[in-house]
């Protein structure tokens, strides 16, 4: 894209410096409060960005009366810490985290064995038809899933030519998920950074493509594979509609199919329980968030897509 | 046991560069390619064949030429659910696409917590979309929800939110403004940082006020990426199921019944997977011309 050349250079500079307006302007009384106006502004609608999120976590630890109460307790009164816990075992937490944990390792992989490896090839094998495969992955790009999820669904229903059913099963839907040319697309031009000599050298010295891909490629590529692990993880963890379709057995469910399941019920558990049920589930995405943040930023500006 | 090497070293070695240079680098390619080619496009040109016929699961499929588009477009509730669609995608993207765009120019001016508004704004996507939907959910429920306990405390009347027909498919927009804008805006302040200063000094030296500085300068220079972003955001947004489906379940008397609940009608309770082919096709030709635009415009702004 782009942006992405002109972002490094330009931090470098303009980061703590000025943008549009000037310091002399800045110093100026008139624009000065106009700023602390605007300041003022953002503060208050970060304040409502964040409240929800304040206040599902919040709500996890009241009482099952004290979070019907109106006037609401804006900070608990009685925080009830086991409702965690409470709701980790009414919900059957340790199943659906298991269940969704190991979605994620599998997506993973897939990536790792399905995106990378064709990425490599495209980028330094040089294989026959290269141009053909190119577009043959890339083309994909320019159709939403959604626009071909009902013949996506007959296929998992009974795979071509042998007639077997992937419903409930996880490869109905780790399959279907793991193709993304994006990300083929994403590693090929990091990899094609990667100076062929070293390639060539690795070769004359009776390297095979294997050993190239697990130790050069792989080693050199960390930035860019983790910015693809994380987002495939995070992807895979908040991931509802195609499992939903997918996987109707309660046992091999993920997360956030569950969730929709327990409160959609008519009979459903206490309110409190579920609320704390959210903010567990919500808590995965949001740990490795700020873990990695930086590279979670860096790789929505270099990307364009939202992780 | 010591045996002899079949072929001569030389031929050995030929074969060795056969491998080299044609099996393993298609070996590589060889996972994609069974991937892409049994779910990517063999869906894809299944999703024209099977528009044509009478599908049933359990009897089979018969041709039935194009009574599907017939049933569908004679579908009282299509036109509904393209007006919804429209109706959702115009006022998302005016507060998720245009909104940002004013918010992150006056983050990116902030001297100091450009970091924190940047957080702030962002942290809403972080949150799985299925609970960012089911906490409005409950933040829209007409008696202990937040949404009328704030409006009661500064001495409004509540609203029924989701509960009626005239407030539904605005209070989806609200919800889904919160859970996305902060992308948008996160991908606004990284185009803006890629504005060199010397722009601004140069402008500014030319006489031009704040304003014509953002109008002239600021604007012209992250036009591409918003082009880029407007059309992502609309084949995006047009795409819209899991607010309407968990919130309202298309209701009430239809009137959060997008294109994609639509979709899932037809096929996942009606088990009428011909007319949801034929639906699913129609909204692919739309989606797919909106795509074609947006490749059109990377590349251009590539250049």
């Amino acid at each position: 894209m782009a942006v992405k050349s002109n972002t490094k250079r330009s931090r470098l500079v303009n980061s703590f410096d000025r943008a549009v307006i000037s310091h002399r302007e800045y110093a100026d009384p008139a624009v000065k409060t106009a700023f602390i106006l605007v300041f003022i502004f953002l503060s208050l609608l970060a304040v409502t960005t964040i409240f929800p999120i304040y206040w599902m976590f919040t709500g996890g630890v009241k009482s099952s009366t004290a979070i019907a109460q109106v006037p609401p307790q804006l900070i608990p009164e009685a925080p009830q810490w086991g409702n965690f816990l409470k709701a980790w075992g009414r919900l059957n937490y340790s199943l659906y985290f298991l269940n969704t944990s190991l979605l994620c390792l599998g997506a993973l992989v897939l990536q790792y064995l399905i995106s990378a490896t064709a990425a490599f090839s495209l980028s330094k094998l040089n294989p026959v038809l290269k141009k053909f495969w190119l577009a043959f992955f890339l083309t994909t790009l320019m159709v939403p899933p959604n626009a071909y999820l009902i013949p996506q669904y007959l296929t998992i229903v009974r795979f071509p030519v042998f007639g077997f059913s992937l419903l409930d099963n996880w490869l109905g839907v780790l399959l279907p998920m793991a193709v993304s040319a994006f990300n083929i697309f994403l590693l090929k031009s990091f990899f094609d950074d990667i100076p062929g000599d070293l390639v060539d050298a690795a070769r004359i010295d009776g390297a095979n493509a294997w050993f190239i891909y697990l130790k050069i490629m792989i080693p050199l590529s960390k930035a860019v594979l983790a910015v693809i692990s994380i987002f495939t993880i995070v992807g895979t963890w908040k991931e509802f509609f195609w499992p939903f379709l997918v996987l109707k057995k309660t046992s091999v469910q993920p997360i956030m199919v569950a969730l929709y399941r327990l409160t959609s019920q008519t009979v459903g558990e206490p309110l409190n329980l579920v609320v704390a049920g959210m903010a567990i589930a919500s808590l995965p995405p949001l740990i490795l968030f700020f873990i990695f943040q930086k590279q979670i930023l860096q790789g929505i500006s270099l990307t364009g897509i939202k992780g | 046991m010591k045996s002899e090497p079949v072929l001569s070293e030389r031929a050995n070695s030929r074969y060795k560069n056969l491998y080299d240079k044609y099996v393993l680098p298609f070996l590589f390619i060889l996972p994609a390619v069974l991937l892409f080619t049994v779910f990517a496009w063999f869906p894809i040109l299944k999703g024209f064949y099977i528009s044509f016929l009478d599908y049933d699961l359990l009897k089979g499929a018969s041709f039935t030429g194009l009574d599907n588009f017939k049933a569908v477009l004679s579908d009282p509730l299509l036109p509904k659910a393209v007006i919804n669609t429209l109706y959702f995608t115009l006022l998302a993207i005016l507060f998720g696409y245009v909104v940002p765009v004013f918010l992150a120019i006056a983050i990116n001016e902030m001297r100091s917590a450009q970091s924190f508004f940047r957080l702030a704004f962002y942290i809403p996507v972080v949150l799985p979309p299925m609970v960012a939907v089911l906490l409005w959910k409950w933040f829209y429920d007409p008696d202990i929800g937040l949404a009328n306990v704030l409006l009661n405390f500064v001495g409004l009347n509540g609203l029924p939110w989701l509960n009626s027909p005239k407030t539904s498919m605005f209070s989806l927009i609200i919800m889904s403004t919160w859970a996305n804008a902060g992308g948008s805006v996160l991908i606004y302040l990284a185009a803006l940082k890629g504005i060199p200063v010397s722009m601004y000094e140069a402008a500014e030296l030319e006489g031009a006020g704040i304003f014509q500085r953002i109008r002239f300068v600021t604007i012209p220079q992250i036009l591409g990426v918003m082009l880029i972003m407007l059309v992502l955001q609309i084949i995006g947004t047009m795409q819209v199921f899991t607010e309407p489906f968990v919130m309202t379940d298309g209701g009430p008397a239809n009137s959060t019944l997008t294109i994609m609940m639509l979709l899932y009608r037809y096929g996942f309770k009606f088990f009428d997977f011909g007319a949801a082919g034929a639906l699913g096709l129609l909204f692919f030709f739309l989606l797919v011309s909106f795509s074609l635009v947006y490749f059109r415009l990377t590349k251009k702004f590539k250049d």
